[in-house]
């Protein structure tokens, strides 16, 4: 790897060698690596689950030019993983919340900010300035447009994804060993996987394979140990087992393989498809809905509506409006505890779930199945504000 | 012969909650094949319409992609441990 030519001009100064004495100390790392690692220029995209534990380390460490790229605020809900901010910060851009704690844990690094989503059109332009990527974004149109950008400008790519309480890591795009493409040529149609939103995620789970990602980083820098290149590695935290499967370079891959077909940057929205993820309606014009102030409206003139809930059974407990409860998953072979003649009115969490239910409902037979738009967080936006969101 | 195969998290909903299924098989194939006897819903999951194995699901048998062995052919053996390993994504959309 081309790393690091200008080594040899990066000085530690006095407070910087106390500072990272118990590097200096190690053989793998001395006055040499601690200098490797001053002179390194590492991008982090994403400053949330895998971002925070990758870049607060990376700092820690002393890498010297560390870039960050991130559009996104910190909300409530990102407390619980995204050690980067703290409560103080929501509402705040990410990116501010990061740089504050990274200054104050070194002011030694010199931060990159990037103010925007990484795109086909900014990537390789925001990749140039960098030896190293570590794409901590975990969805699929970013993982693939950093894999091919980091193909096409010869940069490794440290790679981490999570779910629930298990996780993957390993290093792609080096010279020698494979990318993300030889390893999944492809992504999932939209919807067939689940994302943390849906899913959930253990909160110490992106803390784990961050630092994972932060561990091969600071080893490619110094250039010892194993890499994790060629290697995916499988954490699973519920068994606390870690096992490795071997990923190898794929002579048809369509990006690094011998005869490529993707030769420049494409619309990696376009190629992943676009994801109908709860939260955003999945306006398929044919799901007919019904607004909270509406359902209200006639719940209170004593309409006849039946109200069906299709959230799981943890979810029902987290907070319901008196729905009947059958998972989305369950609706098939329960449906016949439902009354095709009667008005029902379907909800979930924010009205994707929901709306795939009326239309099973639909065509099934039951012409008068509605979608409750946005779900019970709409409701407990709009109508009952004593609710709590989740 | 009785092998073992590894469900992953996102797929134990269509297993019936399972980690690993026990299946009865002499090749790759049998094996996926009388996993998705015992878990019907699995089916969509693991393989298109037209039967093929989906290009977001790997299959291991041990540490080993089966595509570099002999894809679905492969011979299996008692002890062998058959992974499912799909793509995941757990971060949001940008």
């Amino acid at each position: 790897m081309a790393l690091l030519s200008e080594t040899s001009a990066a000085t530690l100064s006095n407070e910087e060698i106390l500072r990272y004495s118990r590097h200096l100390i190690m053989p793998e790392v001395t006055m040499e690596g601690q200098k490797k690692l001053k002179a390194a220029r590492v991008l982090c995209v994403g400053t949330g689950g895998l971002g925070s534990p990758l870049a607060l380390y990376l700092a820690a460490a002393g890498v010297g030019t560390l870039g960050l790229v991130d559009f996104d605020v910190v909300d409530y809900t990102n407390l619980q993983r995204q050690v980067l901010h703290y409560t103080s910060d929501v509402g705040r851009l990410k990116l501010d919340s990061a740089i504050d704690k990274l200054n104050a844990i070194n002011p030694f690094v010199e931060i990159k900010r990037f103010d925007t989503y990484l795109n086909s059109q900014n990537a390789l332009e925001i990749f140039s300035g960098f030896d190293i990527i570590a794409d901590g974004t975990d969805n699929f149109a970013t993982r693939y447009l950093v894999n091919d950008a980091c193909v096409l400008s010869g940069k490794p790519n440290v790679y981490a994804s999570i779910f629930r309480f298990e996780g993957q890591a390993s290093i792609f795009a080096t010279e020698a060993g494979p990318c993300y493409r030889c390893l999944y040529p492809e992504p999932p149609p939209p919807g067939l996987v689940p994302s943390c939103a849906e899913g959930g995620v253990l909160g110490v789970l992106p803390g784990l394979l961050g630092v994972i990602q932060a561990t091969e980083v600071i080893k490619m820098i110094l250039g010892v140990g194993e890499p994790l290149i060629g290697r995916l590695v499988l954490v699973d935290a519920l068994a606390m087992r870690f096992r490795e499967l071997r990923v190898r370079k794929n002579p048809e891959c369509p990006v690094c393989g011998a005869n490529p077909t993707v030769k420049e940057l494409i619309d990696y929205n376009q190629f992943c498809g676009i994801r109908g993820e709860e939260g955003e309606a999945q306006t398929n014009v044919k799901i007919p809905e019904i607004q909270p102030e509406e359902l209200k409206r006639r719940l209170d003139a004593q309409e006849d509506i039946f109200v069906l809930d299709v959230r799981e059974p943890h979810e029902y407990q987290i907070v319901n409006i008196g729905g009947y409860l059958i998972p989305l998953g369950d609706l098939p072979k329960r449906v016949h505890e439902l009354d095709s003649s009667r008005e029902i009115v379907v909800h979930c969490k924010s009205g994707a779930r929901s709306a795939k239910a009326v239309d099973f409902l639909r065509q099934s037979g039951f012409k008068h199945a509605t979608n409750l738009t946005g779900g019970i967080l709409a409701w407990a936006e709009r109508i009952d504000t004593s609710l709590p969101k989740y | 012969m009785s092998i073992k195969i590894l469900i992953p998290t996102p797929l134990r909903p269509y297993a019936g909650k399972q980690s690993i299924i026990e299946v009865t098989a002499q090749t790759v194939d049998e094996a996926l094949s009388d996993l998705v006897a015992q878990h019907p819903d699995l089916r969509k999951h693991l393989f298109s319409d037209d039967g093929k194995l989906r290009s977001f699901v790997n299959v291991y048998l041990n540490d080993e992609d089966i595509r570099y062995l002999g894809k679905g052919a492969t011979p299996v053996k008692e002890t062998d441990i058959v992974s499912i390993v799909p793509s995941v994504a757990g971060g949001v959309r940008p």
